[in-house]
This record gives C-alpha cells, sequence and structure tokens, in this order.
C-alpha cells in the first residue's frame, strides 16, 4: 500500500489527489463523490457519460429487432406513409402469410432437430476427447491437441463442393443428416472441454475409481462426464445457437421444401414481389426462439463466451 | 470374458490343476485387457474429431484441388481433366475480381470498426458498473439474431425507398444513398449488418481480457498521471495483445468467406444488378449451383483459401507489430 503523502513527493499534489480519493472509495461507499472514471477502476463508481453511452449501444442493438417487429405488425403500405413509431395490429395477419407461403412450422422442426441433435453429439464427442487430452496419458497427446487447435483456422467452408458430391452420392441431400453429420464434432468444443477438465477434475480421483477396477470408459462416464457438466451446458448452448443461425451449407443442400428456418426464411425474400411487412414479421417469428432461449440463459453465454477468451 | 470361456474346452487338463491357477490366468488375463484399456482408449476417445475433420473438412478441401482440374458438372459428375484450364478462365473473368475487391472491401469495412468498436464499449463495460450482467446480455442481443434475419431487417432499413436510414438523411437534409446500387454504399450497409451481429460478442472477449489485467497497473499508470485516454492506449489495448490477435484472425478467416448477409441483401441474391456486392462465396454458388460448373466453382474456392491464409498470415504479423509498438511507448 502507497501513503499519500509519497505519492505527493514523487508524483504532485494531483496524483495524491487521486489517490486519496480512491482509497477513501474503497474504505467506504459514502467516501468520495463518485467520477465519471470508467476503465482501470474497481472501486470508482462510473458517472451518467457511461451509462449513458452503455444506453446508446444497447439501443442499437435491440432497436433492429425492434424495427423487424415495428415493420412486421403494420400492413404493406405503412411505410410509404411515413415512418411508423408504435407497432400496428397487423402483426397476426402477417404472420398468417408468413405460414402460407414458406413451411414454417417444418422449418422450426427441422432447426430444433438439428440443432439439438447436433448439440447433444458435439458435447459427448468434445467430452471424451477432452477427458483423454486432458486426464489420460498417451503418445503424442500434445501434438494431437495442437493438431485440433489448427484446425480451428482452416476454412473447411470452402470444401463445399466436394462435400455436396459425397453427400450426392451417398443419396443426403435434401436430408437433415447431410447437416447433422459434418458438425458432430467440433475443434473447439475438444479445446474447451480439454481445458475445462484440465483444472475441474483431479488426478487422483480418477486413480481411485481405477484401483477400485473401473474401465476407462467407465472413469470416464461417472468421473469425466459428471465433473465437465458446467461447461458441457455451456457448449452445448453455443453449439445450439451456432446450428441454429448457420445458413450456407443447409441453404446449398437442403430443398427448400424440407428446409431449416434460416433457408427457409430466405424464401420469403425470393418471391416475386416482396412484401415487407411480410418478411420481417417471418425474421421476428423465425428469431422468438433463440431469443426465448436468451431470456433463459443469456447469462451462462456472457460467462462462456468470457471464459473462453481467458483461457483461449 | 468371453474369449476366457471359449478357451476352456480346450483347456480340459489344465481344470484338473485346480482353481487356483485359472482365477490366475483370468487374472493375467484382466490385467492384460486393463492394459491394453489403458493404451487405447484415448486414441478410442478422440477419434471421433479425428475422423470426422479428414472426412468433412480435410478431405473436402484437397478433393476441392482434383474437382479444380477438371471439367465437371453438378449433373453429369467428372469430365475431362483439363489442367489449369478453370483457374485460367476464372482469373480472366471480371467478376472474379470484382467478387476479390468486394469481399475485401466487406472485409475491411466490418473487422476493423469491429475491433475498434468492441475495444471501446469494453473499456465501458469494464468500469464498475450496477447491474453489471444486465449490461453485458444486452450488449449480446445480437448474437442470437440469425445472419439471414439480420440481413433481411437491415435490408429493409437500408432500403433506397421509404428505408428508415434514408428518411433519417433526409431528416438532416442530406440526400438518399442509393444503398442497393452504389458499389461502396452497398458495402457500407453489408459491413453494418456484420458489425451489429459481432461487436458486443467481441467485446465481451475484450472485456474478460481487460479484467484479467492486473489492477496495480492501471495504478502505476495513474500515478505517472497517464489519464484515461492514455491509459487506454498505453496499457489496456497492448496488455491486449495476444486476445486482439485472435480476434483479428478468427474475423479475417469468418470476414472473407461472408455470404449470408450480402445474399439476403436483394431479391435474387447475387450481388445487385452489376455483382456490386458479390463476394468469393457468393461467386462460388453462383458458378457451382447457378452455372452447375463444379470445375470452375472448386477454382474460385482455392483461390480463396490462398486468400484466407495470406490475408490471416499478414493479419498476425500487423496486430503483432501494432500491438508490441504500443507496449514500447
Amino acid at each position: 500500500m502507497s501513503s499519500i503523502p509519497m505519492i505527493r513527493q514523487t508524483a504532485g499534489e494531483g496524483a495524491a489527489r487521486k489517490a486519496a480519493n480512491r482509497m477513501n472509495r474503497s474504505g467506504g461507499r459514502g467516501g468520495g463523490r463518485p467520477r465519471n472514471r470508467g476503465g482501470a477502476g474497481a472501486v470508482r463508481r462510473p458517472g451518467p457519460l457511461t451509462y449513458g453511452s452503455l444506453g446508446a449501444v444497447m439501443l442499437a442493438s435491440l432497436f433492429p429487432l425492434y424495427w423487424s417487429f415495428l415493420v412486421g405488425s403494420h400492413d404493406s403500405t405503412a411505410l410509404s406513409r411515413g415512418i411508423p413509431l408504435l407497432p400496428g395490429g397487423n402483426f397476426l395477419a402477417n404472420a398468417a402469410k408468413v405460414f402460407d407461403s414458406i413451411p414454417f412450422w417444418k422449418a422450426m422442426g427441422n432447426s430444433l432437430v438439428v440443432s439439438s441433435v447436433t448439440a447433444a453429439s458435439v458435447v459427448v464427442f468434445s467430452t471424451l476427447a477432452g477427458f483423454a487430452f486432458a486426464k489420460l496419458r498417451f503418445r503424442g497427446s500434445k501434438g494431437l491437441l495442437v493438431f485440433v487447435i489448427a484446425t480451428m483456422a482452416v476454412p473447411t467452408q470452402l470444401g463445399v463442393v466436394p462435400l455436396f458430391i459425397v453427400m450426392a452420392k451417398l443419396g443426403w441431400t435434401g436430408s437433415l443428416w447431410a447437416v447433422i453429420i459434418p458438425g458432430v464434432v467440433t475443434a473447439f468444443g475438444v479445446f474447451w472441454m480439454t481445458q475445462y477438465l484440465r483444472d475441474a477434475l483431479p488426478d487422483e480421483l480418477i486413480e481411485a475409481v481405477r484401483m477400485d477396477g473401473a474401465s476407462m470408459i467407465q472413469a470416464f462416464w461417472y468421473i469425466g462426464f459428471p465433473a465437465a457438466r458446467p461447461a458441457a451446458a455451456m457448449l452445448a448452448l453455443f453449439t445450439f445457437v451456432a446450428t441454429w443461425t448457420n445458413f450456407f451449407w443447409p441453404f446449398i443442400v437442403l430443398d427448400p421444401s424440407n428446409p431449416t428456418l434460416p433457408v427457409a426464411l430466405q424464401l420469403l425474400q425470393a418471391a416475386h414481389f416482396v412484401v415487407y411487412s411480410v418478411v420481417l414479421a417471418g425474421a421476428v417469428l423465425a428469431t422468438i426462439p433463440l431469443l426465448l432461449l436468451f431470456i433463459a440463459a443469456g447469462r451462462q453465454l456472457v460467462s462462456g463466451i468470457m471464459q473462453g477468451a481467458v483461457k483461449g | 470374458m468371453s474369449v476366457t470361456d471359449r478357451v476352456r474346452p480346450q483347456g480340459h487338463l489344465s481344470d484338473e490343476e485346480g482353481p487356483s491357477s485359472k482365477s490366475v490366468r483370468r487374472l493375467a488375463f484382466s490385467q492384460q485387457l486393463s492394459r491394453w484399456d489403458v493404451k487405447v482408449s484415448p486414441y478410442l476417445y478422440i477419434s471421433p474429431f479425428f475422423l470426422l475433420f479428414a472426412l468433412t473438412g480435410l478431405f473436402p478441401l484437397l478433393y476441392t484441388g482434383w474437382v479444380s482440374l477438371h471439367n465437371w458438372n453438378l449433373i453429369g459428375g467428372q469430365g475431362k481433366f483439363i489442367g489449369a484450364e478453370n483457374f485460367g478462365f476464372v482469373l480472366g473473368q471480371p467478376y472474379f475480381w470484382n467478387a476479390v475487391g468486394n469481399t475485401l472491401s466487406i472485409f475491411l469495412l466490418s473487422s476493423v470498426p469491429q475491433v475498434v468498436l468492441a475495444l471501446l464499449i469494453a473499456a465501458v463495460l469494464d468500469a464498475n458498473l450496477r447491474a453489471k450482467t444486465f449490461w453485458r446480455m444486452g450488449v449480446l442481443v445480437p448474437f442470437v439474431v440469425a445472419p439471414v434475419a439480420v440481413g433481411l431487417i437491415f435490408n429493409n432499413l437500408f432500403a433506397d425507398q421509404f428505408g428508415l436510414v434514408n428518411e433519417l438523411l433526409a431528416l438532416l437534409g442530406l440526400d438518399p444513398v442509393r444503398w442497393h446500387s452504389d458499389q461502396l454504399a452497398s458495402h457500407l450497409a453489408i459491413a453494418t449488418m456484420v458489425n451489429f451481429r459481432w461487436v458486443g460478442y467481441n467485446a465481451l472477449i475484450f472485456l474478460a481480457a481487460m479484467q484479467a489485467i492486473p489492477r496495480d497497473v492501471f495504478e502505476a499508470a495513474t500515478i505517472d498521471g497517464a489519464g484515461r485516454a492514455r491509459q487506454f492506449l498505453s496499457v489496456t489495448v497492448p496488455m491486449l495483445r495476444p486476445t486482439v490477435i485472435f480476434v483479428a484472425i478468427t474475423s479475417t478467416i469468418g470476414g472473407l468467406q461472408i455470404f449470408d448477409e450480402p445474399r439476403v441483401f436483394d431479391q435474387s441474391g447475387l450481388g445487385g444488378a452489376n455483382r456490386q456486392w458479390q463476394t468469393l462465396t457468393m461467386y462460388i454458388w453462383e458458378l457451382g449451383w447457378g452455372q452447375r460448373n463444379f470445375g470452375r466453382a472448386s477454382a474460385v474456392a482455392w483461390l480463396l483459401f490462398l486468400m484466407i491464409v495470406l490475408i490471416a498470415l499478414l493479419n498476425f504479423l500487423l496486430t503483432r507489430r501494432i500491438a508490441s509498438q504500443g507496449g514500447r511507448k
């Protein structure tokens, strides 16, 4: 702890005042007047400017969704009569038109199936691999893990042409399997689970169950998987969101008659005459499921991103 | 277990030696099994990833090279080997170079502001806020909106006629911008969509890295008389170097393959009447599934692959340079 007089000697009067203020504030909340000094301070309370700019950012991130609902709840000519400020009463009518023009519910069901199956399999296979990388000793483990991480930088999306050829040969084009299979385990998932299990699972625990006669797979199932649960939940969440919003590959390999949501959504605009009130009502409808997920698990998404950043 | 059972009839003689030898042998076998379990299991557990990567990642990527050397039709399949002809054809197409330019332009317009904005937002979020989680979640909302939905919404916001952006410009007394016909304007609109979706996400990554910086570094800077802006530029940003590099690389790899947002920026999905915003991935789609020429589509895919590797490398060197210069000050 630095003493205030010493700061005054070495860094001048201003610095000393600042240091004194800071100490006051750390001592008690009422100590110093909270001033707008964001950034470094763990103790300073930020002022209106900080909240104001955050509010602006928040507005920018929510406004397009509000706009979508705004346009989607008016009739098709509303925009030409001037910008509406409040939602109209036409949302359900527009939604009905959405259901008429694209196989919306089928797409919703497909998206649910594809995203859930992908999320589940990514979690199982990634945890299994993560368990091996983090806790088991085997020749080449370090090099193989580096390889896994390196593949994250490979733009595999560019292999679409042969992937399509293979799927066509297998007769899988148009089938949901063509979308699910390429995503059943990801490099990110393996890396993520490896990082987590390394700290979360004590080696002694595995040794103990091994001594009791458990096989490797039993050790994984009874010790490894339960220990990985918090990270596995986050991985499932991220995989679900990523799969749900994925467009390029499903768009190429699926038929318009059996689409996922983004593929179906895009069909709304491909019609000869674009009716924005219907298109944007569709955009709102397609976003609602993930918004609900976000309300339920947004906190986990936030901490997942932040944990990944520190370890990554 | 079943193996030992099957051995028993042959080992009839040994049965008379007594139960002890049998259990010894069984023990030896189970030890063998356990040793095998220890040796093989790890490889078994990591194999799904490697198998899948080989089959759906590496193989298609390499096979793209093979397809690009052939006449290859979506319906007719593999044709004659024609060497580098597809590459020659593609490189002679104005649309190819147009797509290269568009891709780079959209990439620059999205990645640079994205990193800068994310850093600034992270710095604000790093303050000692009330209701921290609320603000962090608020910033992340766009992440759960599918790019296609983002594209449709912004397509309307940036509509040439009756679009909100143009109406606002009119309120300010400015001329409307032809977002769907001017090349640069369309790039700006598409870059806005990308930024909308990713700024908050990256801000949280930066925020996490900022919170890992020891606080006494800032205290030392304060004592040295560094203001807030100076601290941000000379302490925070250099300390975030690895994270900035990470975000820059991932946004390079993703950004150069951009497809969803420009695809839905108009009805046809080909990038405008004069291909003003056709990106390379869209061009691959047009060649492969529009014109059904897989050979040419593969040639473009390979060229884009090279481009991504080159730019990612360049990016890596550049960010390292910038960040380390900041650190030296």
